[in-house]
């Protein structure tokens, strides 16, 4: 009874969804109501994770299981997250007829996968993490089941996913073979270097893994998925997953494969630099909002998976505060768009932003602040992220990846520039409808206002992350 | 007071400058020029102080640079030469804002030329009363940068703009030789204040320097460095070509900055550097040879110029040379005199030649004048006041101080005192042609301009003509009262003290009484000439320069001296510039740097955007391929 008290937030989460589903069976059109519980339960789930104390740090169930302080930041950060997803996109759900019992619960049911996730120490405990976590969104980027753009983005999501699952299985599978356990510290303990058959199970876990968070050359499922399903899958899919997959990268890449780090550095090395390349180089040539952000995402991941790559506590440290800034961010263009709306139709192409500073001077204001931190421009947030990066890879004297990442960061300056030019300085379109959604206004208030003071008092995420020590 | 002195100009810049849009025009006319007065008035009382009890004094406002041995302020210095100064800069800048209300009075933009004129003359304030090198640095690119602004004040014209340009590049020249000799006295001396600096010169004397492969002594090297400084802004021979250019700005500007105060700040800074100077015979001797070639070159340009701005410009280089010259052979005190009066006649001269150009709706060709002396009387008499004050007519200021410079150069008794005397005479005759050429072209003979019909051609008003009167004042009066003070018997020990240093005691005998009547006798018996070549019979004259066509068109081209830099350093500089521009900066930085980069970026952008088709399949083949890559690598390594 003892270790169930460590796993309460997951416990209470996993109840939760159970009495949710029953609820919305039995009370018809209950859509709101389900809704508003889901953000609550989210809300309680975060604060239950204090449950214990912060630096607890155990495993449980025969070591299948850990409670660390990585584990609970990152559970922390993937809720806060979720709720404010949530409470942004409520109106567009319900606007764009996906007002169903199942979309909350199903969002709630992929954030338990991810807690898993974030938490397992064991490769099975890890992929049913992952898996009820994939199953979860592949229901929801199809959401829209009579758009025809929805369901065929939910399609290429599962069959890439599946196969991408099934060469990560493979690779566990493998893994298990050469080390003769699933268990995290006994595979460091079991492998090494001279054992080829290892290295092909790491290989085969590394592209899994990098398909989850989109990094070049398995991104190819990402613009597809984020432009074709429902804006609010989009923002969550943008924002949440992120944080579980990093975790779990740095899990396995720091426990279990601690002594291949000559091999895994180059893999992600490689990764990483293809990532900020594209992710930079593509964007350009976008025409629409949502699939211009999974560029961007796919940029923003090769810089947090170059700061992975250092194999110092350091570049850890920036990766995940590089994550936590992406976040924010991310979380605030994705307001913006739930913003763009005339008589109940959603616009999502950066054209429709034209003039925006005329009719809407304050969201203008956002989007700017947003998109400058984002291009990595002093005094905001996005800078200070880049800089944590950078510093940590020259630390290990890695130059030619912050050479590449220096310059891949002035290219993708341009297309984030050419939006504040396009709201700034081109002909202002029709007015957008004002939004009377509290819970949108916070967010992007919120996002906006930490990004531009976060200069101020960068001590404060800098304290939180720092007791992030995996080595 | 000193305070006062210095930093009410600046408020009245500021305010006028920002707030001259809230203020209104009038407002800020007024509040610059109460401001500059109250300043000269208390400089007066300083300069008072200074004769009557030797008042000096070294205020310390703050501690500007602190850097390892470098200790700079910010520091009023008073004596006996900066308080001169101060009252000179003072008389001259606050005649002139009054005079430019009324110049000013068809212009758009009063408060903005308000606002430069009170900036410069802080910045002039702050030149003269510095207490070492780099205060005075500042207040030397101060008023740079202020003739810069008042020259280009018409922004509009394009010759107005080329000259402010030409102005600020060719004092960049002698500004670098300046900031060298700055740096120089830093490297020997370790400060760059005048106390310490002057207080050390003696036990340096003799040492040798490399200097560019070249042996040098390290004083002669300092001074003529400094000097190359002083040529610029004085406008000296090599260097001097800006100033007859700088006429484009608003003559009140002309008379203030290009006549009375900002050119003489070479002079005053050989003056300064006495210290320095007295231990280099070299150093001086050059100073003496560029004075009196300039007196010299520029005098003769100015015989066939037409302009009437121009005219005067050419003369103010003459006449700064003749103060060089003076201060080449150790006569520092009648160089500080000749500037005080110089600046008397000459701002007069400008601001008359002002009220002619304003009577004449701007129009500066003397052949295009002629014969309008009884329609403005007033101009007429101040502006002849200032023509024979400026050639030395007898008992008017100019008399006093030029004469003072041939005396004590034919005193000195040397090889190079003799050439002064010569030159200077030679060129007494010539400033004396010149001066009643321009008068008589403008004010007598025929009227021949057919623009403007003679009746309309009326006085300025009151405005304008109260500060010439004032200045005629002293054009007529400085020399005759402040003789004694400045180069009487003594006046080095009782008012000059220590801020002139004198090495070789001067020499009090009375020269032979021709030197005395030469010059005076010369340049009357020149004004019955020009009267009658200019007026009476141009015959002689028209074919004079017929058959010297040569040296006609050599001296109305200026000795050449534009074309030659034209020739000599603009245009390869140009050719170079393009060069660089068009094949380096465009055809191989722009087109293999950033151009070629985006270029590339767009290219790759493309193929990256072809890339994502859309089949399921491909994206699947595109995920084997790389997983297959990762693989093999790592094999086989």
């Amino acid at each position: 009874m003892d270790q169930l008290n460590l796993i309460i937030p997951e416990l209470f989460l996993t109840t939760s969804i159970m009495i949710l589903l029953m609820l919305g069976v039995f009370y018809k059109n209950s859509f709101n109501l389900i809704f508003k519980l889901s953000t609550i339960v989210l809300l309680a789930t975060f604060i239950l994770l204090f449950n214990h104390s912060v630096d607890t740090s155990a495993t449980l169930f025969n070591n299948s299981y850990t409670i660390d302080y990585l584990s609970l930041f990152m559970k922390a950060l993937t809720l806060v997250a979720c709720i404010f997803v949530m409470l942004s996109s409520f109106d567009y759900i319900k606007l764009i007829g996906i007002n169903k019992i199942e979309y909350p619960i199903l969002i709630l049911s992929a954030t338990l996968g991810m807690m898993i996730m974030i938490s397992s120490y064991d490769l099975i405990v890890f992929y049913m993490g992952l898996e009820l976590q994939s199953l979860s969104l592949y229901v929801l980027v199809s959401f829209n089941r009579d758009s025809y753009r929805s369901t065929e983005a939910g399609l290429k999501y599962f069959v890439l996913s599946a196969l991408s699952s099934g060469l990560l299985l493979y690779g566990c599978s493998l893994i298990y073979g050469f080390s003769n356990s699933t268990n995290f510290d006994l595979i460091s303990q079991n492998i090494d270097q001279f054992n080829t058959g290892s290295i092909f199970g790491i290989v085969f876990i590394l592209v899994g893994l990098a398909f989850k968070v989109s990094a070049v050359p398995f991104h190819m499922w990402a613009p597809d998925v984020y432009e074709g399903s429902p804006t609010s899958v989009t923002a969550f899919f943008a924002i949440v997953p992120k944080v579980a997959a990093l975790t779990v990268f740095i899990r396995f890449l720091y426990v279990p494969f601690i002594n291949l780090v000559d091999q895994w550095q180059m893999i992600i090395i490689f990764i990483s630099l293809a990532s900020m390349i594209l992710g930079a180089v593509a964007a350009i040539g976008q025409t629409n909002l949502k699939r211009l952000m999974a560029y961007s995402a796919i940029g923003h991941m090769g810089y947090a998976l170059a700061g992975l790559a250092t194999g110092s506590n350091e570049g850890i440290q920036s990766a995940v505060i590089y994550l936590s800034i992406y976040l924010l961010m991310n979380l605030g263009i994705f307001s913006c768009i739930f913003m763009m709306k005339r008589k109940d139709i959603f616009y999502e192409d950066i054209q429709d932003l034209s003039g925006l500073s005329k009719n809407h001077p304050i969201i203008s204001v956002c989007l700017l602040v947003l998109l400058f931190s984002l291009a990595g421009i002093p005094p905001l947030a996005g800078f200070f992220a880049k800089f944590y990066v950078f510093m940590a890879v020259i630390k290990v004297e890695m130059y030619t990846l912050a050479i590449i990442g220096l310059i891949t960061t002035v290219i993708s300056a341009f297309y984030y520039l050419r939006i504040i030019k396009i709201i700034y300085f081109d002909d202002p379109k029709e007015i957008f409808e004002i939004d009377k959604n509290l819970g949108l206004k916070v967010s992007l208030f919120l996002s906006t206002i930490i990004i531009l003071i976060y200069f101020i008092y960068p001590s404060l995420l800098i304290d939180m992350v720092s007791n992030i020590n995996v080595i | 007071m000193e305070y006062a002195i210095v930093f009410l100009p600046l408020i009245g810049a500021i305010v006028s400058g920002f707030f001259g849009k809230i203020t209104g025009d009038r407002f800020s006319e007024i509040f610059t020029s109460f401001l500059v007065s109250i300043s000269t008035i208390l400089s007066f009382v300083v300069f008072y102080f200074v004769v009557v009890q030797g008042y000096a004094n070294n205020i310390t406002i703050y501690s500007w640079i602190t850097s390892g041995d470098l200790k700079v302020n910010w520091s009023i210095k008073i004596d006996a030469l900066s308080s001169t100064m101060l009252v000179v800069v003072g008389i001259v800048s606050s005649l002139v804002h009054i005079y430019s209300i009324g110049y000013m009075v068809h212009d758009d933009c009063k408060t903005r030329f308000m606002s430069y004129l009170s900036l410069f003359t802080f910045a002039m304030l702050t030149l003269v009363t510095s207490d070492n090198f780099f205060q005075l640095f500042f207040g030397w690119e101060g008023v740079g940068l202020c003739s810069y602004l008042l020259i280009g004040f018409w922004y509009k014209k394009p010759s107005a703009n080329a000259a402010a340009i030409k102005a600020f590049i060719v004092n960049r020249v002698g500004d670098f030789g300046f900031a060298l000799g700055i740096f120089l006295i830093f490297y020997y001396f370790g400060t760059v204040n005048y106390s310490e600096v002057f207080a050390q010169i003696p036990f340096i004397v003799g040492k040798q320097i490399n200097f560019l492969g070249i042996e040098t002594n390290v004083i002669t090297l300092i001074c003529l460095l400094l000097f190359i400084g002083c040529m610029g802004k004085s406008a000296q021979i090599f260097l001097h070509t800006w100033l007859p250019d700088a006429m484009e700005g608003p003559t009140p500007v002309s008379a203030l900055i290009h006549a009375a105060t900002m050119v003489t700040a070479g002079v005053f800074l050989v003056v300064r550097c006495s210290p320095i100077f007295e231990y280099s015979q070299f150093a001086l001797n050059f100073v003496c040879i560029v004075g009196m070639t300039t007196a010299f070159i520029t005098a003769t340009i100015a015989l066939v110029q037409n302009d009437i701005k121009r005219i005067i410009a050419y003369s103010t280089c003459s006449q700064l040379g003749y103060m060089f010259f003076a201060a080449g052979i150790g006569a520092y005190h009648v160089a500080m005199f000749h500037l005080f009066t110089h600046a008397f006649f000459k701002a007069l001269l400008f601001l008359g030649s002002g009220s002619v150009i304003h009577s004449f709706k701007n129009e500066q060709d003397i052949r295009l004048m002629g014969g309008v002396w009884k329609k403005i009387p007033y101009t007429w008499i101040l502006m002849l006041i200032g023509t024979l004050a400026l050639t030395g007519f007898p008992f008017l200021s100019g008399y006093y101080s030029k004469d003072a410079i041939i005396e004590f150069a034919y005193l000195k008794n040397s090889t190079i005192g003799f050439y002064v005397v010569f030159i200077g005479i030679l060129t007494a005759i010539f400033t004396s042609i010149y001066s009643w050429r321009l008068f008589f072209k403008t004010f007598h003979g025929k009227y021949s301009n057919e623009k403007i019909i003679i009746e309309n051609i009326h006085e300025s008003p009151m405005i304008m003509l109260a500060p010439l009167i004032l200045l005629a004042v002293g054009a007529i009066g400085s020399g005759y009262l402040f003789k004694d003070l400045f180069i009487g018997y003594g006046s080095s020990g009782e008012f000059w003290r220590n801020s002139i240093l004198f090495l070789n005691p001067i020499i009090n005998d009375h020269p032979p009484i021709w030197i005395i009547l030469i010059t005076p006798l010369l340049i009357m018996i020149s004004i019955p000439i020009s009267y009658y070549l200019f007026l009476k019979d141009k015959k002689i004259l028209t074919k004079f320069v017929q058959s010297h066509k040569q040296v006609y068109e050599f001296l109305l081209n200026k000795w050449y001296f534009d074309e030659l830099y034209d020739f000599i350093f603009v245009k390869p500089i140009k050719r170079l510039g393009l060069i660089f521009w068009k094949h380096g900066d465009i055809k191989t930085i722009d087109q293999f740097g950033p151009d070629g980069f985006a270029k590339l970026v767009k290219f790759f952008s493309n193929k990256a955007v072809q890339f994502q088709n859309g089949y399921i399949y491909h994206y699947a083949f595109v995920m084997l391929v790389g997983f297959s890559i990762l693989l093999t690598y790592l094999i086989l390594i």
